[in-house]
């Protein structure tokens, strides 16, 4: 058998190439056969579209006051019933949507950002200095209990919903960077990363081109775990009244209110009780779904196929 | 006809891993993974190295590369010592000494292309190219390792082990280094492919003029393609020599039972072997053995064995050995 | 002399979210008492599934035992319900794997692990079955049994723990062993020690053994017959000496003069298979190694060549080159 010698390299490039899927249609292909995450991403979808298109749809002005129809329970004319004030509480938990997913993205976004390049220098630096000083810093944050931390800092800087998607953020700092710097850990003995030094590629560029992407998976899933957690700190800091304040309707203020009106109407908190806990729910159940589709050990049974 | 140049020196090399125990991560032990390894590779030749698992022969070619810092010791490239350079100056060697991985599913950038991923070092050193002439770069680098240039906006996953490795043989050759360190290139890849990633090897050293340290444990591939073979055993090297009085006339005893135990594809020569079993496991690189570090299997073992450390001396010309009944 | 094991038409699939990986495609074969075969392949011939199918040891789902018989002692084992099997399985069939690090439990103590398939099988008592573990031990080989047999799996090196598995299974004087690439992982030192081990073991018990393997140097040594396969498929079954000499299938042809040798030169370039391993969610129509293969003929690409005997008795390939040449003579 005398195969010429130069077939092989020439075959190569003859055979049909075969189409495969990019990353995020791959995860989000899995993410829908997920029964527990599909769940999540369509209430994720409801509640965007509430939040974006929300007060194009809203049959009444949240904040317009209507003292004949205090404490209604749900009617025709009012879906949800009206509050205290008379004010429509379908309208104000369309609205509040909007408030308590802007707080949720923007603290989820300060908190992503700061926890993750604290995680990225602690996991990737060789000088064991700096990894302690960052992590010690994050426990010390860690140790205080979230909502009573969050509570200290709008202690300090005021009331408001801008200070509250702040102290949220840092108060969520640190599980960024401990997830970052895990992550990061393990991808930076992975083979790829050793070549890129091999290579001689620059440390400031190996972070962002070869560490960051591989480190992904573990901190996406961590964003939607944390909206949640976000939106329902949000809701708790309003119930105290230090978040947003009146009239704007955030779901914890209604709570609130509605708590101190349960004599005379139990539909003021339900609404906006059953608005939290679905949010929080399907944030928790996207953060399921995406984690099992991000998970690495699936993609690897499907890559090796049969032995 | 002029001596060969040697193009890389090893002298004298040590890399020891400290262990930590210990709530104050006290350094208790140190696993002597290259405890005193001297070679040359001349230009242009194959230096194949060989060793069962933890003999220290992946420690030696990272460390050569300078991925580990030498604990003791000196790699030279060309004349220049590589152990003792820092910063900036270790970097701008890195284009003339590279290494291909022994992992084609785990060397290459899952989330990069291979466009992306070949002209990486030309991003790095070649700032000049102007992105056109880049991709013209990394079109002929995937040419000349039998890749089609059309694969350049593919991603690795969607290659077979034997394309990745070709890519990653690119990716090494980007910046035309003289020295390369091939780390078990073929042991991750099946049967049927590692003749085509060997044989390509082997040619692109001829068409480009190569120095490749070949690191194995496959001896037969060894063989095939190196011009002389070093042996390592728990960090040392115990005989060096050309590739054919090797495998023909090894003088080292754990050369003689490591050639034995290797099967051969031929029934009628594998029933008449005489194979040398050795005994026993390999001793921990924590707690090499006092005197020659293979006193504890060597079937050939006396006295002095376990006294006197053995040097690796020349018992033939270009034949070297590290063992008290080769004097 | 009846056969030990008859296999006839196996077939296994895998129901992957990526399409459904035809893993064995029909393979057939006999097995006699005392006979060592071995079956190589690379990754995606399926050598290891059809064994795993055997003693219904893959989880369906997602593998699905499409069908076929395999006959061992006069029962057909992909039949039996799982307590039957339960009862073959370390009894009168064992297995070791390729990893010894995880098909030991690492929290169980040595002793315990060979122990249970005693206790379980041939209903000894927890102090005899820690007696004849000291004697296994001992019998393959490893060095202060007594010691060993109260340690766990950490504390050995690799081909010790080969050993272990070596020990517990044979603790039950199994009529056939199977291994699994069993020296794969381990240096060739240590591989050398672990052949010479269960050949010394298989003369001195008369078991059959089935030795899964990529590598035909190791085969070449150790097995009576071979078969070859590809693709989920047996493309060729011959006795040793025969497949060596006279290789009829190109894939078999190809793996020899692809592999460099140890004890001779090679002088020219090794001849290397070309393309790559088949896909096996996407099998072609004909012969699954037609696309790399460099006899080649317009037949191979339509229909998929049966398994034949192609001129010496026992010796048999599916390739139409051979199955039209035999014809002819």
């Amino acid at each position: 058998m005398t195969a010429p010698a130069s077939s092989d390299l020439t075959a190569q490039s003859d055979e049909p190439f075969v189409e495969t899927e990019g990353f995020w249609r791959t995860t989000l292909r899995r993410l829908l056969r997920h029964p527990v995450g599909r769940i999540g991403l369509i209430i994720v979808t409801i509640l965007v579209l509430m939040a974006i298109f929300g007060p194009l749809v809203s049959p009444y002005d949240p904040n317009a006051i209507d003292f004949d129809n205090r404490f209604s329970p749900p009617t025709l004319e009012h879906y949800f019933g009206t509050d205290d004030f008379g004010r429509d509480t379908y309208s104000r938990i369309l609205y509040g949507a909007r408030i308590s997913l802007m707080v949720g993205v923007i603290a989820v976004l300060i908190a992503g950002t700061l926890g993750t390049t604290f995680g990225l220098i602690s996991g990737y630096t060789t000088r064991r200095w700096v990894d302690e000083t960052i992590m010690r810093g994050m426990d010390i944050l860690f140790a205080f209990p979230a909502i009573l931390l969050a509570i200290a800092i709008l202690a300090a800087l005021g009331k408001g919903i801008a200070n509250a998607m702040i102290a949220i953020g840092l108060v969520y700092t640190p599980i960024f960077a401990r997830i970052a710097r895990s992550a990061v850990l393990s991808v930076r003995n992975e083979e790829y990363v050793t070549a890129a030094r091999a290579l001689g590629t620059r440390n400031s560029v190996i972070l962002p081109r070869h560490i960051l992407p591989n480190s992904m998976a573990p901190i996406i899933v961590e964003v939607s775990l944390s909206l949640a957690f976000a939106i329902l700190a949000e809701a708790a800091l309003s119930f105290f009244g230090l978040g947003t304040q009146p009239p704007d309707p955030s779901w914890g203020r209604m709570l609130a209110e509605g708590r101190a009106y349960f004599q005379q109407s139990i539909w003021m908190a339900l609404f906006p009780g059953l608005a939290i806990m679905f949010s929080v729910m399907a944030f928790n159940f996207l953060g399921d779904g995406l984690r099992d589709a991000l998970d690495p050990k699936m993609k690897q049974m499907l890559e090796k196929k049969g032995k | 006809m002029t001596a060969p140049k040697a193009l890389v020196e090893v002298k004298d090399l040590k890399k020891y891993f400290p262990v930590r125990k210990g709530i104050f991560r006290r350094e208790t032990v140190q696993v002597k993974a290259v405890d005193g390894v001297t070679f040359d590779v001349f230009e242009r030749e194959t230096l194949g190295l060989v060793g069962e698992s933890g003999c220290g022969k992946s420690t030696t070619g990272n460390t050569i590369l300078r991925l580990h810092k030498p604990t003791a010791g000196t790699v030279s490239y060309d004349g220049v010592d590589l152990s003792g350079l820092q910063g900036e100056e270790l970097r701008q060697m890195r284009q003339h000494v590279q290494m291909i991985f022994q992992n084609p599913y785990a060397s290459l950038n899952p989330r990069l292309t291979v466009g992306q991923i070949v002209a990486e070092p030309l991003h790095t050193f070649r700032s000049d190219m102007s992105s056109r002439e880049r991709e013209e770069k990394v079109q002929e680098l995937l040419r000349l390792v039998g890749l089609s240039p059309a694969f350049i906006n593919r991603y690795p996953h969607e290659f077979s082990g034997g394309q990745r490795q070709r890519i990653g043989i690119a990716r090494a050759l980007a910046l035309e280094p003289a020295f390369i360190v091939c780390d078990e290139p073929i042991a991750a890849l099946d049967v049927s492919i590692q003749a085509q990633v060997v044989n390509l090897l082997r040619r692109l050293q001829k068409q480009l003029g190569l120095t490749y340290l070949f690191i194995s444990h496959d001896l037969s591939m060894v063989r095939y393609i190196s011009d002389r073979v070093a042996v390592m055993y728990l960090g040392k090297i115990v005989e060096i020599a050309e590739k054919k009085t090797l495998y023909h006339d090894p003088l080292h005893p754990y050369t003689q039972s490591l050639l034995s135990a290797v099967p051969v594809a031929d029934p009628k020569r594998e029933r008449s072997r005489q194979r040398i079993i050795l005994k026993g496991d390999v001793p921990s690189p924590v707690n090499p053995p006092q005197g020659c570090n293979f006193n504890t299997r060597c079937p050939l073992v006396f006295d002095r064995c376990f006294v006197e450390e053995p040097e690796l001396r020349e018992a033939a010309p270009g034949h070297w050995c590290a063992c008290h009944l080769v004097e | 002399m009846p056969e030990l094991l008859e296999v006839e038409g196996l077939k296994t699939e895998f129901n992957t979210a990526d399409g459904i990986v035809k893993a064995v495609n029909g393979i057939s074969y006999s097995l006699d008492e005392g006979e060592i075969l071995g079956i190589v392949g690379e990754s995606g011939s399926g050598k290891s599934v059809s064994v795993l199918s055997l003693l219904q040891l893959l989880p369906q789902p997602p593998a699905f035992i499409k069908g076929g018989r395999a006959m061992f002692a006069g029962r057909d084992l992909l039949k039996m319900t799982t307590k039957e099997i339960q009862s073959v399985r370390g009894n009168q069939i064992a297995v070791i794997f390729q990893d010894p690090m995880t098909s030991l439990n690492p929290v169980l103590k040595i002793g315990k692990q060979i122990g249970e398939a005693l206790q379980l099988h041939l209903g000894l008592s927890k102090q005899q079955a820690r007696q004849r573990s000291i004697e296994l031990l001992n019998h393959v080989g490893i060095p202060m049994a007594e010691q060993r047999v109260d340690q766990y799996p950490h504390q050995l090196s690799g081909g010790m723990r080969q050993r272990v598995m070596i020990a517990m299974g044979l603790s039950c004087n199994p009529r056939l062993l199977i291994a699994d690439e069993p020296t794969t992982a381990l240096d060739v030192t240590i591989q050398a020690q672990i052949i010479e081990l269960v050949r010394s073991l298989q003369e001195e018990t008369g078991m059959a053994v089935i030795w899964i393997t990529h590598d035909l140097g190791v085969v070449a040594g150790l097995a009576d017959n071979v078969i070859v396969m590809y693709s989920g498929y047996m493309v060729e079954y011959a006795p040793v000496d025969d497949l060596f000499e006279d290789p009829r299938h190109p894939y078999t042809l190809g793996l020899l003069t692809s592999l460099p040798d140890v004890e001779e030169d090679t002088a020219t370039e090794l001849n290397a298979v070309r393309g790559k391993p088949p896909d096996l969610t996407k099998l072609p129509p004909g012969c699954p190694f037609a696309p790399r293969c460099d006899y080649v003929i317009d037949k191979c690409l339509a229909d998929n060549p049966p398994l034949l005997q192609i001129g010496k008795a026992n010796h048999l390939a599916a390739c139409w080159v051979d199955i039209i040449e035999s014809e002819k003579t």
